[in-house]
């Protein structure tokens, strides 16, 4: 009976530490990937969980039917988990602010670069249809991904409600909660008492820059002037910025096209757009782009709008330029 | 005693002066890199500190990376190592693994 009491015991634990392991920032990649992969296991799952919170309580009235089922069991405690895991994972994604890389849908991009191109491309659409405006006409891929992302709430929400009707279940019992019980509750709790915590996260999302080669040697960056708008930035300190980053120069030609000597791709303008947004937009202290940068007698300083606090942020410089191309057309 | 922090006899308000510390922290080396013509880059190292032999680092450099590159001066910047080929993660782990320079103290631009 002991022996069967200590295995209850480690099971526990076990199953704690399954939990711990999946509650860290890096699950919103697990979450995104079962989201397109599975739509009906997340479902059973949820049902699962009802059905394994009660199985849970048998065992603790009747041990010996438990040791019979136990391996059956531990794999429902996981699905539970998988089920559960569905309403930390939106704490994940507000955790996940606190790294700058990834609150950009941008971050997003990069993860999932390994897939295919229009997948992603319906990401950085999707955090856009988020902020409620729409780039450019659609694919029948977007739309997919939204009905995706839709039907990925509504199953986090079932999850939820899983999760619900398994939390309170100790109530009556005289068995221990679990971890996995308490946590659920803390994130109702948490839900109904604020609601804009918990609420669906306004991301901050940029579209993709739109690059294109012009002839052999140039690159024609297109929506500069929009990327500039959305960064609330001075189109002249982020096109120096891109210059010096880039080791190029450059103009704006006649439709607010910024054209780059030398040959880009879009990743790598992406990439250095990424740098500058952390240089020279979000907030270091809480992490808003919503900032305002400001010059005052030749210092640059950034003023986060949702903290009010202040830094400065150190001026463009270029830095070393190395002789490139012929000496004689640079004597000319 | 000295564990207690309210005992310690470091004054927060003392001018700050330029110590040699916040001075090197300031001091960044930049790693960057340039495109030539077709698919040719180069890369410059810059604002590496004086106490480094920069003539014998080229030579490791040339040598670990197997490329050609050349020391530069320049009147603001001081000397410049340049290397041909991109080869900003690879001077990277070099001088912080080989030069004792701290990570933070690197910039690596560029693309």
């Amino acid at each position: 009976m002991a022996e069967i009491e200590e295995k209850l015991q480690n099971m526990e634990i076990n199953e704690e530490e399954v939990d711990l392991s999946e509650f860290d920032p890096s699950l919103k990649k697990k979450k995104k990937k079962s989201k397109k992969t599975e739509e009906a296991p997340v479902e059973e799952s949820a049902e699962v969980a009802q059905e394994a919170a009660p199985a849970a309580d048998d065992a603790d009235i009747d041990p010996m039917a438990m040791f019979g089922e136990k391996k059956k069991k531990k794999k429902k405690v996981k699905v539970e988990d998988d089920a559960s895991a569905a309403a930390p994972a939106e704490g994940g994604e507000e955790g996940a602010t606190g790294d700058v890389g990834e609150s950009f849908d941008f971050g997003d991009m990069k993860k999932k670069k390994k897939k295919a191109k229009k997948v992603d491309f319906s990401a950085f659409e999707d955090g856009l249809d988020q902020e409620g405006e729409e780039g450019g006409a659609r694919d029948p891929d977007d739309i997919f991904a939204a009905e995706d992302e839709e039907g990925a709430a509504g199953r986090s929400g079932a999850g939820k409600a899983g999760g619900a009707d398994a939390e309170e279940s100790w109530v009556g019992t005289n068995r221990d909660y679990t971890y996995t019980e308490l946590l659920s509750r803390v994130f109702k709790i948490l839900r109904q008492n604020n609601p804009e915590l918990a609420g669906e996260k306004k991301r901050y999302t940029i579209v993709p820059p739109s690059v294109m080669r012009d002839g052999n040697k140039k690159t024609v960056f297109a929506n500069v002037a929009d990327i500039c708008k959305r960064m609330h930035r001075q189109p002249e300190h982020v096109i120096q910025f891109l210059f010096a980053e880039l080791g190029t120069s450059g103009s704006i030609d006649g439709s607010q096209r910024l054209v780059i000597k030398g040959r880009f791709q879009q990743k790598q303008i992406e990439a250095v757009l990424r740098r500058y947004i952390v240089e020279y937009v979000t907030c270091k202290t809480c992490k808003s782009p919503d900032t305002i940068l400001t010059k005052e007698n030749r210092l640059f300083f950034l003023q986060c709008e949702a903290c009010g606090s202040t830094r400065s942020v150190s001026a463009i410089k270029s830095g070393f330029q190395a002789q490139t191309g012929k000496r004689a057309a640079q004597r000319a | 005693m000295s564990d207690i922090q309210n005992f310690n006899s470091y004054d927060p308000f003392a001018d700050v002066g330029n110590s040699i510390d916040s001075a090197s922290q300031q001091e960044y080396i930049h790693i960057r890199i340039q495109q030539r013509n077709g698919r040719k880059t180069l890369t410059t190292i810059q604002g590496l500190p004086a106490s480094f032999d920069k003539k014998r680092m080229l030579k490791i450099f040339k040598k670990d990376f197997a490329c050609n590159g050349t020391l530069v001066e320049d009147e603001e910047l001081g000397s410049v190592i340049q290397l041909q080929g991109d080869q900003r993660t690879k001077v990277m782990s070099l001088l912080v693994e080989e030069g004792g320079v701290d990570k933070k103290q690197i910039k690596i631009h560029g693309f």
